[in-house]
């Protein structure tokens, strides 16, 4: 197969791309700049210098990923594509938080980028599949491909690949799922890959510092408005700007009153409109009923309700649940609640490690009371 | 090793035989040439010799040619050199290039821009990447305060030949101190340095079919610069360094080779060079040839063929041309492998779009109508690929 590997210049897409060659694939690798370049050289009227946007991270990454392919003595090649990146990953990202929900960027970079735009580049030149360095499976099913977890539980990146599609997954190779962290990285020790002690990445990758709130502040500008307490509607302080907060966020409140039982409070609920968080007790994010739009299939569509398990963030616990797709959107009833679940996040639903398909959060509620 | 069409030979070519064995041979020689001994004296005598042979093929005299670790070295010398000098004794923060320099000019200029303070006047081109003798004349109608004009003898990427002996008059004429970039240009047109008689040139070895990182710039003896390294002063005060004596002979025996075969070399490109650009335009009839369509070598580099495809983006084009075992370039300065819009197609009025869809072929004398059959029969279906892959990539949001 004539394989396109999607090389960031970490362990694991290295890793993939020397399993792949020693598959036999004829396997090029290409490194995915996403990271905006700033514009503007010092110069008035002359050429901009590319010095401008000779960028630092990305940079060095390239430059990781370019050594493993060249280890490997496969082509390797650039491609630009922050500008697809600013406008489908970054900007949603800020539009969704202007409307005070939580985005998950990699889902969207998935979505849209990796296993779009560059699938379908990959496919427009010839090539057969894109590979990436995912900890989840493709795995083949009665019905055609399946999406699995990976079988590292702390690694496994099988609810960011769940909005793929059948289409998608049948030119999807995942050549690390079926191994854990560690065998990873002593595989790529024994690559003598130059990268195989780099840290693993956690952030999102254009919030390098981890600072989110102040990213989000920073280009949304601030709307400042009151901190309420849940069911007195008691004024407990100011905030910056509602998009700053997540819903089950703990610290950083700077409330003044503490709550009279001592219990923390948390922030229970966001409203763009009128600028207010409300904060409350932990139970009061328990949510027990989801309803979710934007749903896609990875596997057969589901048309009758059924019992299965649901993940809604990405590193956490499946829960059991009723899943009913009779309608336009996915309803989604947990067998025992969920806390802090915001709108804009991602459900997976699974049967067993095999993802079903997913959809995003619109709505949450309590139905029953514990 | 498979077999490559190998169409890049601006970006580097092979050694010739002459160069490699001199290189070799100089190679098992030992001494430091600044050194008084007699091991010493036998490096110096080889390094003079080739400074010598050097200055003979260009018509100029030995002691203006300072050997250097290259191009790169040379550009910064110059204009770096003459501007610290200029206005360390006059107070002068002038300077006057072209829009259409290599980055090796181009990025001192913006840095002396930015971080001292120098004033820069960018010399518009024309469509086909010529300056604009006007500007250029009304820009020396006042001299004052001009550290350095400099404007490259040849593009690097569109092959456009520029009027470097008119401009060299204008300068003499207005007492400003010029220099020219000729690392495209030897060995591919005409160079008497003696009749130009500019005040610094540009050259590098590995373009010529000499070995790596060295070069030279020659530099009027009875011009004075601020050096770029300081140190043991080892070229005449202007550049410091232990000298490469292998490298600086392989450097000369091929200048030797390029300055000697220039003209019939220039025959043997230009035929190739309409062949490949006849087989394309037949083949990929919306191509777009770049630069000027010139066959004389004041118009044109010889070797040169730079083609916009639109629809295409070059990258992939690249990419696919590699696949099909054919070396060829963008053209343009990589960021980290993303080439960037050519500030020089920019520079001739194309938009980022076309600067974007651009390959450079560039054939030496060792290149075959095989070489150039190849690529013509290669594209096509590279072409309708990239495009397919272009428009992939503008359907799905
Ligand atoms: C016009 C021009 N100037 C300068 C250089 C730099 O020369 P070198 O590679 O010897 O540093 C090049 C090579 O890319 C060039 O084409």
């Amino acid at each position: 197969m004539r394989v396109l590997a999607a090389m960031s210049g970490g362990v694991d897409s290295s890793v993939a791309a020397a399993r792949l060659v020693d598959a036999g694939h004829e396997v090029v690798g290409v490194h995915l700049a996403l990271a905006a370049k700033s514009s503007g050289g010092a110069s008035t009227a002359g050429p901009a210098s590319a010095r401008a946007s000779r960028g630092c991270c990305t940079l060095d990454d390239a430059r990781d990923a370019r050594r493993v392919a060249d280890r490997l003595g496969i082509p390797f090649y650039v491609w630009d594509m922050s500008e697809r990146f600013r406008r489908d990953v970054v900007d949603d990202f800020l539009d969704e938080h202007r409307l005070g929900r939580t985005p998950n960027p990699c889902i969207r970079c998935n979505e849209r980028i990796k296993f779009a735009a560059v699938l379908d580049r990959a496919i427009a030149m010839d090539f057969d599949a894109v590979a990436t360095g995912h900890y989840a499976q493709v795995v083949a099913g009665p019905h055609g491909p399946e999406l699995h977890r990976g079988v590292d539980p702390a690694k496994d990146q099988s609810y960011v690949l769940g909005v793929l599609q059948r289409s998608q997954l049948e030119r999807v190779l995942l050549p690390i799922g079926g191994d854990d962290k560690a065998t990873i990285r002593a595989e790529a020790q024994r690559r003598a890959f130059a990268v195989a002690q780099k840290p693993d990445s956690h952030d999102i990758c254009f919030i390098p510092d981890g600072d989110t709130a102040s990213f989000v502040l920073a280009r949304l500008g601030g709307a400042p408005g009151t901190i309420v307490e849940a069911g007195t509607g008691a004024t407990l302080g100011t905030h910056r700007g509602v998009a700053t907060y997540t819903i089950g966020q703990r610290r950083g409140l700077d409330l003044r009153t503490p709550a009279p039982d001592g219990a923390p409070r948390y922030v229970v609920a966001k409203d763009v409109a009128t600028a207010t968080v409300t904060v409350g007790p932990a139970e009061l994010l328990d949510v027990d009923l989801l309803e979710a739009g934007a749903v896609t299939w990875t596997g057969l569509p589901l048309d009758a309700p059924v019992d299965l398990q649901v993940q809604v963030r990405a590193h956490g616990e499946a829960v059991a649940a009723r899943i009913d797709a009779s309608g336009a959107r996915l309803r989604v009833e947990l067998a025992t609640p969920v806390r802090g679940v915001a709108c804009g996040q991602s459900v997976v639903v699974y049967d067993g490690t095999r993802v079903v398909g997913s959809g995003t959060i619109e709505a949450t509620s309590r139905v029953a009371r514990a | 090793m498979e077999q490559r069409v190998y169409l890049d030979h601006a970006a580097t070519t092979p050694m010739v035989p002459a160069a490699r064995e001199a290189w070799l041979q100089q190679s098992a020689e030992f001494g430091n040439p600044s050194s008084l001994h007699a091991s010493g004296r036998r490096q110096r005598q080889a390094v003079e010799e080739a400074r010598e042979l050097i200055a003979g093929l260009l018509g100029t005299r030995p002691s203006a040619v300072v050997f250097t670790s290259g191009g790169t070295e040379s550009d910064n010398l110059a204009v770096k050199g003459l501007f610290w000098r200029a206005r360390a004794t006059s107070g002068a923060d002038r300077v006057v290039t072209s829009s259409i320099e290599h980055h090796a000019v181009l990025d001192p200029i913006l840095w002396l821009e930015a971080d001292q303070g120098a004033q820069v006047t960018w010399l518009p081109v024309d469509s086909v990447g010529r300056i604009d003798e006007d500007v250029l004349a009304a820009t020396l109608a006042d001299p004052s305060g001009v550290a350095v004009c400099s404007v490259m003898w040849a593009n690097n990427e569109v092959g456009t030949v520029q009027p470097v002996h008119r401009i060299a008059e204008a300068c003499r004429a207005a007492g400003v101190p010029f220099h020219t970039d000729a690392v495209q240009a030897l060995g591919h047109v005409p160079m008497d340095l003696g009749e130009l008689r500019a005040d610094a040139v540009t050259l590098s070895s590995h373009k010529v079919g000499g070995p790596f990182g060295v070069g030279a710039l020659v530099l009027d003896p009875g011009l004075a610069l601020t050096p770029v390294l300081h140190g043991g002063g080892q070229e005449r005060e202007v550049r410091s360094g232990t000298l490469d004596a292998p490298s600086i002979v392989g450097f000369a025996a091929a200048v030797e080779h390029a300055v000697k075969g220039q003209e019939q070399r220039a025959f043997h490109l230009v035929t190739l060079r309409e062949r490949l650009i006849g087989g394309v335009v037949a083949s990929v009839p919306d191509v777009i040839v770049n630069g000027d369509l010139g066959t004389a070598p004041d118009e044109r580099l010889p070797g040169n063929v730079h083609l916009s495809f639109p629809g295409c983006e070059g990258d992939l084009l690249l990419m696919l041309l590699d696949a099909a075992a054919i070396d060829c370039s963008t053209g343009s300065a990589c960021t980290a492998g993303i080439p960037e819009p050519s500030h020089v197609l920019m520079a001739m009025g194309r938009s980022e779009e076309q600067a974007r869809s651009s390959l450079r072929f560039s054939l030496s004398e060792s290149t075959t109508e095989a070489d150039v059959d190849a690529v013509v029969s290669a594209l096509p279906g590279a072409v309708e690929r990239a495009r397919r892959a272009g428009g992939a990539r503008a359907q799905v949001s």
